[in-house]
């Protein structure tokens, strides 16, 4: 198929090779604007997308008590240059359950497009989710991403996500996820954003941690140059007895680039706590002439600086 | 011998303030020199100062290394033309493992090889990240492991064993031996009494001023009996 083509052609293009991702053993969706083009289950697995009238449905769901070894694909892209995606995805962990999702969302050819992911993510009791998001995009700018997530993590259950967009021009960039934390649970999210240019990013990421002993982590690393903006507010609510939660924020700032850092922690139970730290500014002196005291040229020494801090 | 490293009349001003005051230091090829001064007497600030770091340009004097005009390299062209420093505060790093930053700069070096000649097992640490994850002592090995990867011709180290627990302060003096047999000067600043007597030759540093130089019994014994520091300025003309 031709899409599938050009998927693998993408995946080639970033480095990937697409045949060591989308093998026999892998659980794996692939879709092309709103055309589902590779789909793959497997046991303990269950993908059900869905094509309808404003995008795709994808519903995945991991069984009770399944571990899922080998990382779940879910691969989305545009590879014309005009075009849009709408993503809604349902993805449920059953109690007990783990597994690994990695998102790949390439859009290395587009220049007027826009791709919109709208998640509803349950994870019951015991179980763990580890959700990667890593997007690929070219240079042109001309991309609006706007993913959006209402999260839910069970009593005793676990949710990392990392977001990623470091690789082409960030374009727009409207992230607002909402994760909700019952007892003894744990959320840790992170967002890694390289913004160049006149790329615009906004991100809030609110973890609300209701249950006893509840936890959680709002990290956010993001790095601007030219004329690029950035607005992060990490958000952490101290809802029940032992809940602990903390927000950290660093933004590397050059150039004419903008960028603002809003931690918003609130606390309702006298047996909470959460902390935040944040950070703007330059690169560090101490750490450039660190690197420069090793003969690395000074725009050696900022770029391994901030690719450290997105790594 | 000529000097590697020549400081004339070397003084360095922060608005009103004199941090140096005409410093002048010589250090020769394969030479451990010692670098003695009370707590803000300017040694850290000399250092600064010869590697290049922002801030410590200094308004008069003159640095040459290797017969060539140091003042106004940037700093990784002095690193490039062999100068080295490990910090006494070493910088740490989000995103950086150890073998990454052991190997910055270099294209021959061997971090596992440098690890283990700061007592550190090799495969414990070179995928470790550079962060606070480490403690200081442990990240003042990887930063004296750093400058070994280097080869530098003259490497300053800035109070090695500060922060060490006293059963490695041994391997450190080891490893201030190995600069020596593979070529390099070194420039030690120290307030470690033994290690301070190990040099060849030693300065003492005073209100950002050389007041004794020559040979480490003699720079000790004045500095011990703190002769600068209790003249209130009448003998050494810092006060």
């Amino acid at each position: 198929m031709a899409e599938l083509d050009s998927l693998y052609k993408a995946f080639r293009q970033i480095g990937e090779d697409p045949a060591q991702i989308l093998t026999p053993q892998t659980a794996f969706v692939v879709a092309y604007g709103h055309e589902v083009v590779g789909l793959q289950s497997v046991e303990g697995v269950i993908l059900i997308p869905r094509r309808t009238g404003e995008g795709i449905e994808l519903r995945a769901t991991v069984l009770e008590g399944r571990h899922i070894e080998t990382p779940v694909h879910l691969c989305f892209g545009l590879f014309e240059r005009v075009g849009v995606q709408n993503v809604l995805l349902q993805l449920t962990m059953q109690p007990d359950s783990r597994a690994t999702f990695w998102s790949h969302c390439l859009f290395t050819n587009v220049e007027n497009a826009r791709h919109a992911m709208t998640a509803t993510v349950d994870i019951q009791a015991g179980a763990q989710l580890i959700y990667n998001e890593v997007h690929y995009h070219g240079v042109s700018g001309g991309i609006e991403v706007i993913p959006r997530a209402q999260v839910a993590v069970g009593p005793r259950a676990r949710y990392v996500a990392d977001f990623t967009l470091v690789q082409g021009r960030v374009g727009t960039l409207d992230i607002d996820y909402d994760v909700k934390v019952a007892e003894d649970g744990v959320a840790e999210l992170t967002s890694k954003v390289y913004g160049h240019a006149t790329d615009v990013i906004r991100i809030r990421e609110a973890v609300s941690l209701d249950g006893d002993n509840a936890r959680g982590l709002v990290k956010s690393r993001v790095a601007l140059d030219d004329e690029a903006t950035a607005e992060i507010v990490g958000a952490t609510y101290g809802n029940a007895a032992g809940a602990r939660g903390h927000v950290d924020c660093l933004e590397i700032v050059r150039g004419n680039a903008k960028a603002s850092a809003i931690p918003e922690v609130r606390v309702s139970h006298p047996q909470a706590k959460v902390t935040h730290e944040a950070a703007i500014g330059s690169v560090d002196q101490k750490q450039l002439e660190a690197l420069m005291a090793r003969g690395l040229a000074p725009e050696d020494a900022v770029d391994r600086i901030i690719l450290g801090m997105l790594g | 011998m000529t000097p590697l490293l020549t400081i004339n009349s070397l003084t360095l001003r922060a608005g009103e303030r004199a941090l140096l005051r005409g410093v002048d230091l010589a250090v020769r090829e394969s030479e451990l020199h010692a670098l003695l001064g009370a707590n803000g007497a300017g040694k850290s600030t000399l250092a600064y100062t010869i590697m290049g770091c922002a801030s410590y340009a200094p308004q008069e004097g003159e640095m040459r290394f290797a017969g060539e005009r140091l003042n106004d390299l940037p700093l990784h062209e002095r690193a490039r033309r062999g100068l080295a420093l490990a910090w006494q505060e070493p910088a740490r790093f989000e995103g950086l493992s150890v073998a990454q930053f052991l190997r910055a700069g270099t294209h021959d070096s061997d971090p596992a090889a440098a690890l283990a000649a700061v007592a550190l097992t090799p495969t414990d640490y070179l995928d470790r990240p550079l962060d606070k994850t480490l403690s200081g002592g442990e990240r003042k090995r990887i930063e004296l492991a750093g400058v070994l990867t280097l080869k530098p011709r003259l490497a300053i180290l800035d109070e090695p064993t500060a922060g060490i627990d006293f059963l490695t302060v041994d391997e450190i003096v080891g490893v201030i031996d190995a600069f020596r047999l593979t070529g390099s000067a070194v420039l030690l600043i120290t307030h470690q009494e033994s290690l301070a007597a190990r040099a060849d030759t030693a300065s003492q540093l005073c209100g950002g001023r050389i007041v004794c130089a020559g040979a480490p019994a003699t720079v000790i014994e004045n500095f011990k009996a703190r002769r600068c520091t209790r003249c209130n300025g009448v003998t050494c003309g810092h006060g």
